[in-house]
């Protein structure tokens, strides 16, 4: 019987515990709200992943994790077009660039991180693909599910927390108008500095984490922090983007009519 | 008929649904539940799963309808359609458990970025011994001193009586400083 589902009635937990315990080989392909990932397990084992709208390139990967430089990324990029990740990785060891190691060290990071940024997605429909191996022009791994396992349910209670936190990204930062702390004696990280650098009245959260290349759970981490320290508060939007209710909240236009209502109100209120 | 409502919000067991009761000239629409967390379930046996709804008539040609949100998180879907075309809302805080001060704090954020209307917090439940005072709610809650934290009890009439006045003052004064 085909593996396919709701992740509302079957959650990614299950999902790899499934996997694992059946020793499957295929593809699990998870269609969330914005995006969709596509799993590949070989043995029970996980062996690669992508998110489809997002490179994960040989290159890209060792370029994030900072293994490569953007001068040798942009020459990859304009001159290897062609060239298949295993062969990417041939060039890269036989050059003494990096060892084979650093290669799969990092690969496995980065497709890890991708399946457990599944375990936030509790909206979409998944299927699994019996007869989809990992892409072959790329370099696959063997990362037991175990403590991915462990690791993406500690991120699932962490989101759920963080949700209950900031239930909305729809809000706006600004600067509280009288910290605890002067912002110049305070030691932030880089990706913390770039999340304050777009703090602005009409920037919504979700808006700075666009900016700043952040997923739903990095951003929230970090505002979290910056609310937990006192530095920043949410605020409504101030230009205009505001969600106006649709709904009239007056029957009437006029102001005068407006005061008159709510002084009947007022006067109502006050007979009961 | 014109029809105008108020929003009444706050956590889990804060005292909405006894809030609406107390000023309502109709018994009023709940639907009550029966809780499925255990850990809520310790603190009440029902919540309200969908909306309380109470009315109070103000002439022949007016009417205000008192919504009250979902009493769990899992309902917030409802947060953004209720707070649609409110005059304002009410956060009701339970003054006697402080383990709720913070979501307290998230609702009101998230209720002021729907729809940036005025609202009074009202610390509910404050003629029990076990209440915080209000002024160490203010401080645990963020609230700035313009915002009005009223002491509540929400069984009692004159209370919450002198809550929605509170905040129909706060309607009235933006209206008249020119901010709405």
């Amino acid at each position: 019987m085909a593996l396919r589902g709701n992740l509302r009635d079957f959650t990614i937990t299950q999902l790899l515990n499934l996997i694992k315990l059946a020793n499957k080989t295929g593809t699990l392909v998870v269609e969330g709200p914005s995006e969709t990932a596509r799993v590949a397990f070989r043995d029970g084992k996980l062996a690669y992943a992508q998110i489809a709208q997002e490179d994960s390139s040989l290159a890209f990967v060792l370029f994030k994790a900072k293994k490569l430089s953007s001068v040798q990324y942009k020459s990859i990029q304009q001159r290897a077009t062609h060239i298949s990740d295993k062969e990417l990785g041939l060039l890269l060891i036989n050059g003494g660039y990096l060892s084979q190691e650093d290669i799969l060290t990092n690969l496995q990071q980065h497709f890890a991180n991708i399946t457990q940024r599944l375990f936030t997605w509790v909206e979409g429909f998944f299927h699994f693909d019996n007869d989809s191996p990992p892409p072959e022009d790329r370099i696959s791994v063997r990362l037991d599910l175990e403590n991915l396992i462990i690791e993406g349910s500690r991120h699932m209670r962490e989101w759920e927390q963080l949700q209950d936190e900031i239930p909305s990204l729809e809000m706006a930062l600004k600067f509280t108008d009288h910290p605890g702390t002067n912002m110049r004696n305070v030691n932030l990280s880089v990706e913390e500095w770039r999340v304050v650098s777009y703090i602005k009245p009409n920037n919504t959260i979700r808006q700075i984490a666009s900016a700043t290349n952040m997923n739903d759970l990095e951003i929230r981490r970090i505002v979290y922090g910056l609310l937990e320290a006192g530095l920043v508060e949410t605020s409504r939007l101030s230009d205009g983007i505001t969600p106006v209710p649709s709904m009239r909240i007056f029957p009437s236009k006029d102001k005068e009519e407006q005061k008159s209502l709510i002084n009947r109100l007022i006067t109502r209120i006050r007979s009961l | 008929m014109q029809t105008v409502k108020m929003v009444v919000t706050g956590p889990f067991n804060a005292g909405k649904t006894q809030f609406i009761r107390s000023v309502s000239e109709i018994d009023i629409v709940s639907t009550e539940r029966n809780i499925s967390s255990a850990s809520e379930k310790s603190v009440k046996e029902s919540t309200t799963v969908a909306m309380d709804f109470g009315r109070i008539t103000v002439d022949e040609e007016l009417v205000l309808y008192l919504f009250g949100t979902p009493g769990q998180r899992r309902f917030d879907f409802m947060w953004e359609i209720l707070s649609e075309g409110m005059l304002g809302f009410i956060v009701m805080v339970d003054s006697t458990r402080p383990e709720t001060f913070r979501e307290a704090r998230s609702i009101l954020e998230t209720f002021h970025a729907y729809a940036p209307t005025p609202y009074v917090v009202a610390a509910n439940k404050q003629d029990m011994k076990e209440a915080w005072d209000i002024s160490d709610m203010r401080h645990v809650l963020h609230l700035d001193s313009k915002i009005k934290l009223i002491s509540c009890i929400a069984t009692d009439r004159d209370s919450v009586k002198a809550i929605l006045l509170e905040l129909l003052y706060s309607i009235l004064s933006e209206m008249e400083n020119g901010t709405k």
